[in-house]
């Protein structure tokens, strides 16, 4: 399965950060960031809290500013043109820790409301979109119900949903699994495994490191404001250089 | 040691013990739990006792028909011996048309009546959306509420032909597609005007086209996309349309220069009597067509009349000005916000008589003698201020309330700031704020009966001293405010009734 996934990776580029650097007030969260993400590449990020791996990530669709160096989507740079932050936005999905679906509207209604306003998609087209999602990520006989009446992991899978109805041609995931109970990370990874498998460009923060194993091209792991080693995922686990990532390593498989 | 138990049944629930239900339970928990309580329960049943014993008799002896306070005395004497209390409702009896309409003409009662029916008609589709039974309901009940007060407030036959007219349409809307109705709601400020103050039927008519042209011409710049373009324009549009704020400013400029004596020879200039557009056009056509009805002065309105009319506007507009101001206070864009924060700050930090002084005393002074700015308009404008001013905080309060993750899932699927607000924020901060902001509204209809400060005729204070320097009613002094306090409390309890009704509705997480 490796050598299938490694042939979907193009030599487009998706995703450039040159020289990034970020504070928040005088904490220096980001520290010269280099990164290149190619069109169907799958990155897992790792690291212990505050290491500004979520804050990365966010900065890829401006939710928040990077103060110094470039990031380039998919063409576009990320300045202050709000037309630029929306164009990257409706082209990069964002699957959040928290789900963030609107909970008052139904599962239905949140999957469409972007496609509509923003793609301009007529209703009835949009809702076709939505349901095939949905069956995509096995709940359409919730579509009817709200955020507020489904489980934890069938709202992560809803918000997935909602990113793919946008078609986005990258996938960010922000910890998608940490505020899960653990019988319902499997139900979310399962359906990450599944888009992984159809060639997603995908950037997720997370501490599974199974599915890392499992889908990842590439492992990388920050501490402090930055990329500290990266590497494919059998050389990450099974041969980690720094002394950092063998520490951080053994934290978290050592049980 | 530890005994091996595995439990090869499952227990079903049963009923509580006997002593624990029924009325004897409730009355041992909340009214005998101890001595202290068993004090303060007979304590209260004793000032319970006190109380009904000074009020139902006065209540049961009270008279419907006198013609003067002393006659009301002279029949409670009569039929209930010396000494004995009776409320005297034949001044309800006798007056109730000024707690309504003030001193409105008698023979133009219709036309309130008419605009008051027209007016649930008009709410009804914003109040319940979409819900076919409640708007035919509403709709049944507005009709027969016509059809029993119009022939008693003798109102003339086309009147009663249009009225009926209006109901059949919004009903056909309410049974095909209930948001046509909401057309009815945008044009019912126009026919609500032309009924409570009259005149010529084309000023309101030029008026509500002239708006009409705004808005279009607002929409077609905005689908373009170019919004602020399209505001500049509408903005342009209504000045030269409908209002003369360019010429006011000249005139209270100089007003200023010239010591408060301004001159109006001198200060008028030319292109005055051009702009705005839209009274010279209505001007026109009521010289070809002089189509209207008797004009009724400003000064002529009060009792629940005025109180209505006022409270009414301002809850209309005020909610979406409080919206702009509380999305503006929490603007990135330093200019907005300091303009948001200063008017919300200094209308909130001035008593709401100071206000109204200032609309009716001191702008008279500013504003050149000849400048029509009517009282109630003043009025209407600093109430809806006020109000919006506390629902700006009250919507920030939502706002505030609102996750961060809301904003955030908002924008990254890449909606805009004002779609975002729309789609996602707002309707969820207003569903927050739902009882607060009718807390604000029933404070401002409330507060309407201040308006007595500036010498208009409010139901309270107004009319009732009105009422009662008549030398019949002399000394009356509970009836009236009963009658005024019960009339409010309907229509505020009503308010409140709504909300809870809203907030159920609108409940989407069933936890």
């Amino acid at each position: 399965m490796a050598d299938a996934s490694q042939m979907q990776i193009t030599d487009e580029v998706a995703i450039q950060i040159v020289g990034m650097n970020k504070w928040f007030g005088s904490f220096h969260v980001l520290r010269d960031i280099e990164m290149t993400v190619r069109q169907g590449e799958r990155i897992v990020i790792c690291g212990p809290s505050g290491s500004g791996k979520s804050t990365l990530i966010r900065c890829i669709n401006r939710l928040e500013e990077h103060q110094q160096g470039r990031i380039v989507v998919d063409g576009t740079e990320l300045t202050n043109d709000i037309k630029n932050i929306d164009k990257v936005r409706s082209e990069v999905g964002m699957v959040f820790q928290h789900f963030n679906l609107f909970p008052h509207l139904t599962i239905l209604e949140n999957l469409t409301l972007a496609p509509i306003w923003v793609r301009k998609v007529p209703k009835r087209e949009a809702e076709e979109t939505a349901m095939y999602f949905l069956h995509k990520v096995k709940i359409p006989e919730q579509a009817l119900k709200y955020p507020g009446q489904l489980s934890g992991g069938q709202q992560q899978r809803v918000a997935i949903a909602r990113s793919l109805c946008m078609k986005p041609r990258i996938m960010l995931f922000d910890e998608p699994t940490s505020a899960l109970d653990p019988e319902m990370i499997k139900e979310v990874l399962d359906t990450m495994i599944a888009l992984a498998e159809e060639g997603m460009t995908m950037i997720c923060v997370t501490h599974e490191m199974g599915f890392a194993q499992a889908v990842a091209n590439r492992v990388i792991f920050m501490d402090q404001g930055q990329i500290v080693e990266q590497n494919e995922p059998r050389a990450f686990f099974g041969n980690p250089q720094s002394d950092r990532t063998k520490l951080f390593l053994s934290q978290i498989l050592g049980h | 040691m530890t005994e091996a138990f595995v439990r090869t049944e499952m227990t079903p629930p049963k009923a509580p013990p006997v002593t624990e239900r029924g009325v004897l339970k409730w009355l041992g928990e909340n009214l005998f739990s101890g001595p202290f309580n068993t004090i303060l329960t007979l304590a209260s049943l004793y000032a319970i006792y006190l109380l009904a014993s000074a009020v139902v008799p006065w209540l049961l002896n009270g008279v419907w028909t006198a013609n003067s306070l002393q006659e009301c005395r002279d029949i409670v004497t009569a039929a209930a011996g010396e000494g004995a209390t009776g409320a005297c409702w034949a001044m309800i009896r006798e007056r109730w048309h000024q707690f309504i309409f003030g001193l409105y003409p008698a023979e133009a009662y219709w036309r309130p009546t008419l605009a008051f029916g027209l007016l649930l008609a008009a709410i009804a589709p914003v109040l319940f959306a979409g819900q076919r039974r409640s708007l035919l309901a509403i709709l049944g009940a507005v009709a027969g509420f016509l059809a029993l007060c119009l022939p008693l407030a003798s109102a003339p036959v086309g009147a009663m032909i249009a009225a009926g007219l209006i109901l059949a349409a919004l009903s056909l809307a309410a049974l095909t597609r209930p948001a046509r109705m909401l057309w009815f709601t945008a044009l019912f400020p126009g026919v609500v005007f032309f009924l409570l103050w009259g005149g010529s039927v084309w000023a309101p008519v030029v008026v509500v086209l002239g708006f009409g042209l705004v808005v279009v011409a607002f929409s077609l710049l905005a689908a373009r996309g170019s919004l602020l373009l399209a505001a500049a324009l509408a903005a342009v549009l209504v000045v030269v349309l409908l209002a003369d704020p360019l010429a006011a400013l000249l005139d209270l400029a100089g007003g200023i220069a010239g010591g408060f004596a301004p001159d109006p020879v001198t200060l008028a200039p030319g292109w005055r009597g051009i702009f705005p557009l839209l009274p010279q056009v209505s001007g026109w056509l009521d010289g070809q067509l002089p189509w209207g009805i008797p004009a009724i002065d400003s000064s002529e309105f009060g009792g629940f009349l005025l109180a209505i009319v006022i409270g009414v506007t301002a809850i209309a507009f005020s909610l979406p000005l409080g919206i702009l101001l509380a999305l503006g206070r929490q603007s990135d864009l330093p200019v907005v916000k300091m303009i948001c924060v200063g008017f919300i700050e200094f209308i909130r930090g001035v008593p709401l008589i100071t206000l109204l002084f200032t609309a009716s005393l001191l702008l008279g002074y500013f504003l050149p003698p000849g400048t029509t700015f009517d009282t109630i308009l003043r009025v209407m404008i600093l109430v809806t201020f006020f109000a919006a001013a506390y629902l700006a905080e009250v919507v920030r309060g939502g706002l505030a309330a609102l996750p961060r993750g809301q904003y955030e899932a908002a924008d990254s699927l890449g909606l805009d700031y004002w779609r975002a607000q729309q789609l996602i924020i707002l309707p969820q901060a207003l569903k927050i704020s739902i009882p607060a902001i009718v807390s604000t509204f029933i404070g401002l209809f409330k507060d309407t009966t201040l308006v007595s400060f500036v010498a208009l005729m409010d139901p309270l204070r107004g009319v009732t001293n009105a009422v009662r320097a008549d030398i019949d009613w002399k000394g009356i002094y509970w009836e009236p405010y009963i009658f005024v306090g019960v009339i409010f409390f309907v229509i505020c309890f009503g308010m409140s009734r709504y909300s809870m009704y809203l907030e159920q509705k609108l409940k989407t997480d069933q936890r």
